[in-house]
């Protein structure tokens, strides 16, 4: 990816893969689908947790809102199917961010672990509410519309709607941290302190970035409320065990603060994931705590992290070829 | 609002509630010391904190299907899971205790969904209690009810969280964890083990929790998911009180249980929960927002 026809030319051949990926492989086009939310899910939770420094723990909140305001919206607003749901995937991105921004200034003071915690009973505490609110339909969940299109149709359609949400998730990202919003929150996570002391409004950049995130969950959120099309509080909208966890890890996998990082991650936990969570008959949930352990224990710097330790010429820093060895060392 | 009504109708069952929430304050504030003492000493906040409670409480429970009596399970349970809390730094803990905050951070969240997921494997889903036999209190004309193992729990919390005290006080294991906790390096200097002061403080914290966790088998019930809600109870009691501040500790303890209750007959049971975590991130944004005055964060 050195020139920039190179860069084009793996551009264009992800995305033709990606829009071809339903004819090639019809039968997982569910799977498939679930990719692209997992990409959107840690190249999301890498915004606070990997370029600005705040660990959240607790960004599913987001997922879950977003979730609930569009299949309100759908249940509510009278209009069809396919008006319904755009309008409510706005409506459950705009929530979403309207609650980063609302939360934003106070959660966005802690600092360090302080911030994890109190992210981690956010999420939770959302979860537990929203299973006891009557209006949301409570513990016994919410159903999505039926799909009105023919068999078969819903889930291609759910596929490109998923991959356009992640389509647009990356560029927006990549240009974000090219420019000065980028350079910002890396220095709030470099020095926090000395970052405020620049001239730099810390707090506006924090919730900027968390608003990010937030619209980007929220939407995924809408989607995968009408590509489950039943909506429970714990297992589907606030699932901090499973998704919550996951965005964590797949970021952390790929290496955080990278942009490719997340990508990276995603698709490796992805696949296998896939491949292999079938086989473990119900102590998935005991592997994945175990995959937590070993990841943060042996690998903490990721897939690309590490590749860039092994080879640092090709991620662009300069390695002192001729050092001699010092006399009697190694 | 027709619970608040009732309050105000009948103030006898403030009383109870008051009661109640005061008694099991004293278990959350084991909890919550084992956490404050491997956080000063380790710098390490131990998210599966929880999970130690749950599985003592589980080591009460199949006591109690043995046909012994659970009381016995308090001191077992303390003992288990200082095996299991040595084993866990043999295996995990020590890679991660000088990393970087949120490593350790992530290894203990995946420590706690570990031992949530196994326990729920193992023990199954089911809701248990270990039935301890002792009778009911009853007070101002059997208007005010109090089941006497929960005033037995009250005491035997008082008497682990003293014992605690005294041995860190007196033991010379005790004082080398003080030392620790005061400056790492002068202790290593000063010929002290601190990798051994580590395994000892952690296989105490997770001891002090199962020793917790007995007690909430009998006074209460035990699941595999209710690690969780302990993590962030002692987590808020360390907040509000601060590091070795034993006193505190325990007056937060005693405040959160009262609270905790109240809130729950207020909101209804199935908003307790909710509550507990709410309040967690309510007391973060609160005492925050309070250092902010004097330019300064919780750290």
């Amino acid at each position: 990816m050195s020139t920039p026809i190179m860069r084009t030319l793996f551009y264009a051949s992800v995305v033709l893969l990606a829009l071809a990926a339903p004819l090639l492989a019809p039968a997982f086009k569910t799977q498939m689908a679930f990719l692209w939310v997992m990409i959107v899910f840690a190249l999301s939770w890498d915004i606070l947790g990997g370029q600005m420094g705040y660990n959240s723990f607790g960004n599913i909140l987001f997922f879950g809102v977003g979730m609930y305001a569009c299949a309100i919206v759908q249940r509510d607003s009278g209009l069809d199917y396919f008006p319904a749901l755009y309008v409510g995937m706005v409506t459950g991105a705009m929530v979403a961010v309207g609650f980063a921004a609302v939360l934003g200034s106070g959660m966005l003071g802690l600092r360090g672990h302080y911030f994890a915690i109190g992210t981690l009973g956010l999420g939770i505490a959302a979860g537990e509410f929203a299973s006891g609110w009557d209006y949301i339909g409570a513990g016994s969940g919410l159903l999505t519309p039926l799909f009105p299109g023919e068999i078969g149709g819903r889930e291609t359609f759910f596929y490109y709607l998923m991959f356009a949400i992640a389509a647009m998730t990356f560029p927006v990202l990549r240009w974000l941290y090219a420019g000065r919003f980028g350079l910002t929150i890396n220095a709030i996570r470099d020095d926090e302190d000395k970052a405020e002391a620049m001239g730099i409004h810390t707090t506006l950049y924090k919730t900027a970035a968390w608003c990010t995130s937030a619209f980007f969950l929220g939407l995924t959120g809408a989607v995968v409320g009408n590509m489950i099309g039943f909506i429970d509080p714990r297992d589907v909208a606030f699932t901090g065990a499973t998704y919550g966890v996951w965005m964590i890890l797949m970021a952390i996998l790929g290496g955080k603060g990278t942009l490719w990082g997340p990508v990276i991650g995603a698709v490796v936990f992805h696949v296998t994931q896939q491949l292999f969570w079938t086989y473990l008959l119900g102590w998935q949930r005991v592997a994945l705590g175990l995959l937590i352990v070993i990841i943060v224990v042996f690998f903490p710097l990721g897939i690309l992290g590490w590749a860039r330790e092994r080879w640092p010429e090709r991620f662009g820093h300069k390695v002192q070829q001729d050092l001699k060895p010092v006399q009697g060392g190694k | 609002m027709d619970s608040i009504q009732l309050l105000f109708d009948a103030p006898i069952l403030s009383v109870q509630l008051l009661l109640d929430g005061l008694l099991i304050g004293a278990i959350f504030a084991l909890a919550a010391y084992g956490m404050a003492l491997v956080w000063g000493v380790m710098n390490l906040i131990n998210i599966a904190q929880g999970e130690f409670v749950m599985l003592g409480g589980y080591v009460a429970f199949f006591l109690a299907q043995a046909g012994v009596h659970p009381l016995f399970g308090v001191p077992l349970a303390a003992v288990v899971l200082f095996v299991l809390g040595w084993m866990l730094y043999r295996a995990v803990i020590f890679r991660v205790v000088d990393k970087d905050l949120f490593i350790s951070l992530l290894a203990t969240f995946g420590l706690s969904i570990l031992l949530q997921q196994l326990a729920n494997e193992v023990f199954g889903a089911d809701v248990r209690t270990a039935e301890s036999g002792f009778g009911t209190l009853f007070l101002f004309d059997g208007m005010v009810t109090v089941a006497w193992i929960k005033v037995v729990a009250f005491v035997a919390a008082l008497l682990a969280g003293g014992l605690l005290m005294l041995f860190l006080k007196k033991s010379r294991l005790g004082r080398a964890i003080r030392a620790t906790a005061q400056n790492a390096r002068a202790a290593r200097i000063m010929g002290i083990d601190t990798n051994r002061v580590y395994a000892a403080t952690y296989s105490l914290n997770a001891a002090i929790c199962g020793a917790a966790g007995a007690l909430v088998a009998m006074t209460w019930i035990i699941h595999p998911y209710l690690g969780l809600p302990y993590t962030a109870r002692a987590f808020m009691i360390v907040v509000v009180a601060g590091l070795g501040n034993i006193a505190a500790v325990f007056t937060a303890a005693l405040g959160l249980g009262a609270a905790e209750n109240f809130a729950g007959f207020i909101m209804g049971a199935e908003y307790q929960a909710g509550f507990v975590f709410a309040l967690l991130v309510v007391i973060l944004i609160v005492r925050n927002a309070w250092l902010h005055r004097k330019r300064r964060y919780l750290q």
